[in-house]
């Protein structure tokens, strides 16, 4: 479950209220329920999450309670209510890469950033996700940064990555 | 928009264009290079090797070479993948900077690049892909166009017969006629369960309403499985044309395709087939001048497994949480938006064409007496070959796991192999030779499954196993009943005490009377067939349970805390390097002394085993 979002009423992301792309979003989609979750795959695909602000607008735009909004974007878990890191690091947690050892990686990535899956450090840097397959099993285990795939990955791979990221 | 007469003309001009894909004597001076772009091979750099191969040939100004984008070849092991057509050559694991050499040796001199053949299991190098034995015992059907045509090019799918079964159906057939050719070919779901397709088509046919759906299952969320991906990366247009035939034949006009978003490759290639296919005017209105009118629409799923739930998926098609509705009413009666619905899979929608255009006999005569026809299935884990395969029913699994599967690696022993996911259960060693179908499946206590194969070599323990399974569907039980939302979550608990070293026998008889309640009384399949993983290797693998619970003994020693650290006296030097890394101070000993380790304070971390240098110290 997702920490509630109360309190996230400022928003990190830089951007004015209502701005170009939410306007654009709101003049592409009529609007009916039904067009919620395709329009929050757009929110959280263009500012990485779902800022409050604009669930409140799509809310008032679609006619449909914030509650449910926020039941809507706590269940499917692509959609996330904090921004991610800048390095968001998802390792697969899939069958054909857990049996070959991808519970190893992500216990030495927690252990090595200090936070956990679904979570991003204080500095904003690093986040981290399990994913269920990314499809590439044949290069099991994988571990991905913002989507760049991490093939037949070992902890002395993953070590040597995060080193890298730390001090870009 | 096209005429029917202009896409015929297409038909013929491309197949001629095209011959040689499908036929190494073809009389051609043209050179095809085909680089593999499923998922993938994508993810090691196959768009880099297309560009290069382009440059080069651009910069050499070499006529008759093309360099052709595809969908997923199967072998996803040797990735990325290069197949040089008519002569059939297969380069694996090509990385950008042998594009060069491949160009100038291959094309421009007219010999094989040695070095970058393709090996087969035995380590002997192979010319085409033919002479692979991972190819011999695989039928394709679903997977008829993947690896073969462009999926981004609509005249390249036209060219092996596409959108024939759409013309024949809407001039020659009537509705019923294609539901008795389904019926007759005994085509089953091949979502998992294996419901009759045409007993399905009849039913949707049979609800008497205005508006009718036709909707596409693609959100594929067991985890290690990537079939349907693989049909709607390579072959996009073989889904729409049936679902078009689907909706000719129960009298719907409207069509959605639910597709995972983190498919984004799957994605981009459906939006192009639709538009390619509105633009020729095979979807949209008055279509090949029949007067039926079809329109397909994607929605994305936005990563929720019970979305794989039928009536999940019409909630979410909806834009509400993916709750499963109480059946019946069952979707051919009421679905999407209170109207009836018909829903398939993605690989269920890929037989259908074929069928319309081979016919039911020719399908009824591949796979057993109760399931028809080929299975696709991602091959996983420890085995040589991991891809895309396609089987006709009735395959054994030893035949996928050694002949197609080419073993296991490292000269390890086959434990078991997963079929079904989450949902589905483990196969020992001694079912091995069992034929592959829905039946003999549910038998020995698995499932068919939408298609993951996974193989688990004898270094892996199942009761973590069975806890990967449970963890998963924690996280994705919807919450809607009880049975699943707590129960599953208490068996997740009972089975983390095992792994720990903190169980009981009593805890096995809990874990067991939970995993019949929870099959009982859940609401959907997803809480129905969540205790499957545990029945399954509680049933095989009992003993290995019995072990945690009594012996707290782990013995592929994959449970951290029960694992032992010792050293062995006979290798120590008594150097004291393990002591020195130790974090917590566990190893005792004095100086060129043999060091013991204090079992109580050690947190097994492993730092003293990659430290020692005489590997004095092991489990």
């Amino acid at each position: 479950m997702q920490e509630d979002n109360v309190n996230n009423e400022s928003c990190t992301c830089n951007c004015n209220k209502k701005d170009e792309f939410l306007e654009g979003l709101l003049n592409t989609y009529k609007p009916i329920k039904d067009n919620l979750i395709q329009m929050l795959n757009e929110v959280q695909e263009h500012y990485g999450y779902v800022p409050q602000y604009v669930q409140k607008e799509l809310s008032e735009f679609l006619n449909i309670p914030l509650a449910e909004i926020y039941g809507v974007i706590t269940f499917y878990s692509r959609f996330t209510l904090k921004p991610k890191g800048k390095y968001a690091i998802s390792v697969c947690l899939g069958t054909a890469c857990f049996v070959k050892g991808s519970r190893k990686i992500m216990d030495r990535l927690t252990e090595k950033l200090g936070i956990g899956p679904g979570e991003t450090t204080a500095d904003g840097k690093f986040s981290i996700d399990e994913t269920r397959c990314v499809g590439a099993c044949g290069l099991a285990p994988v571990f991905t940064v913002n989507g760049e795939v991490y093939g037949k990955a070992t902890v002395q791979k993953l070590d040597e990555v995060l080193d890298e990221l730390m001090n870009k | 928009m096209k005429t029917i007469d202009e896409i015929h003309e297409i038909r013929i001009q491309k197949r001629k264009e095209l011959e040689l894909r499908i036929n190494t004597n073809a009389d051609t001076r043209e050179k095809h290079i085909l680089v593999c772009h499923g998922t993938g091979c994508t993810s090691s750099k196959s768009p880099q090797i297309l560009e290069n191969f382009r440059r080069i040939i651009e910069e050499k100004g070499l006529e008759n070479v093309r360099v052709i984008k595809t969908g997923c070849f199967g072998l996803c092991a040797k990735g990325p993948i290069v197949i040089i057509r008519p002569e059939d050559t297969f380069y694996a694991m090509v990385t950008p900077e042998d594009c060069e050499e491949i160009i100038q040796t291959h094309i421009i001199e007219g010999n094989r690049v040695e070095r970058l053949l393709c090996k087969d299991i035995d380590g002997t190098k192979v010319n085409s892909l033919d002479e692979l034995t991972f190819y011999k015992k695989q039928k394709r059907i679903a997977l008829k166009n993947c690896g073969v045509i462009n999926p981004e090019n609509i005249d390249e799918y036209l060219a092996f017969d596409g959108y024939l079964a759409l013309e024949k159906v809407l001039k020659e057939m009537t509705a019923e006629q294609v539901i008795e050719t389904i019926t007759k070919s005994g085509l089953r779901g091949r979502g998992g369960a294996g419901f009759p397709t045409g007993k399905k088509w009849e039913l949707t046919k049979a609800s008497q309403d205005s508006q009718k759906y036709v909707v596409c299952n693609a959100d594929e969320g067991d985890p290690g499985a990537f079939m349907d991906r693989s049909i709607l990366e390579g072959d996009p247009h073989s889904v729409l044309e049936a679902m078009e035939i689907a909706g000719y034949t129960i009298g719907a006009n409207k069509g959605f395709i639910y597709v995972r978003a983190e498919y984004p490759i799957a994605v981009k290639r459906l939006q192009t087939a639709i538009n390619q296919a509105r633009d020729y005017g095979i979807l949209g209105e008055n279509i090949f001048g029949t007067g039926f009118n079809f329109d397909i629409e994607i929605r994305l799923g936005a990563g929720a497994f019970v979305c794989g739930e039928e009536t999940a998926l019409l909630e979410s098609i909806e834009g509400k949480r993916g709750q499963p509705r109480v059946k019946p009413p069952y979707p051919a009666q009421s679905g999407l938006w209170g109207k009836p619905t018909l829903i398939n899979n993605v690989e269920t929608y890929a037989n259908i064409a074929q069928i319309i255009l081979k016919g039911a006999d020719w399908y009824s005569s591949i796979g057993t007496e109760n399931s028809k026809g080929t299975k696709v299935f991602a091959l996983g884990g420890n085995v040589n070959n991991i891809g895309l395969v396609e089987v006709p029913m009735g395959t054994t699994l030893r035949e996928i796991v050694y002949d197609i599967g080419g073993g296991i690696p490292n000269g390890r022993d086959f434990k078991a192999a997963q079929t079904g996911g989450p949902s589905g259960g483990c196969i020992p060693k001694e079912h091995l030779d069992t034929p592959i179908d829905y039946e003999s499946l549910k038998e020995i206590g698995s499932m068919m499954g939408s298609g993951g194969l996974i193989v688990m070599d004898d270094t892996k323990c199942m009761v973590s196993l069975a806890k990967f399974y449970l963890e998963f569907t924690v996280s994705e039980s919807c919450g809607k009943c009880t049975p699943c939302r707590i129960g599953t979550k208490r068996m997740l608990e009972l089975l983390e005490k095992l792994c720990a070293g903190k169980g009981s026998e009593e805890d096995i008889d809990k874990l067991e009377k939970l995993a019949s309640n929870i099959r009982k009384a859940s609401v959907c399949g997803l809480g129905q067939s969540a205790p499957n993983p545990v029945i399954s290797t509680l049933k095989y693998f009992r003993k290995e349970f019995e072990e945690h619970a009594i012996d707290k003994q782990c013995r592929a020693l994959e449970c951290k805390a029960m694992a032992k650290i010792k050293i062995d006296p006979e290798k120590c030097k008594g150097c004291g390097l393990c002591q020195k890394h130790c974090p917590v101070n566990a190893i005792e000993g004095e100086a060129r002394e043999k060091r013991i380790i204090n079992q109580e304070k050690c947190i097994k971390c492993g730092t003293c085993l990659t430290n020692c240098p005489f590997h004095a110290i092991g489990n």
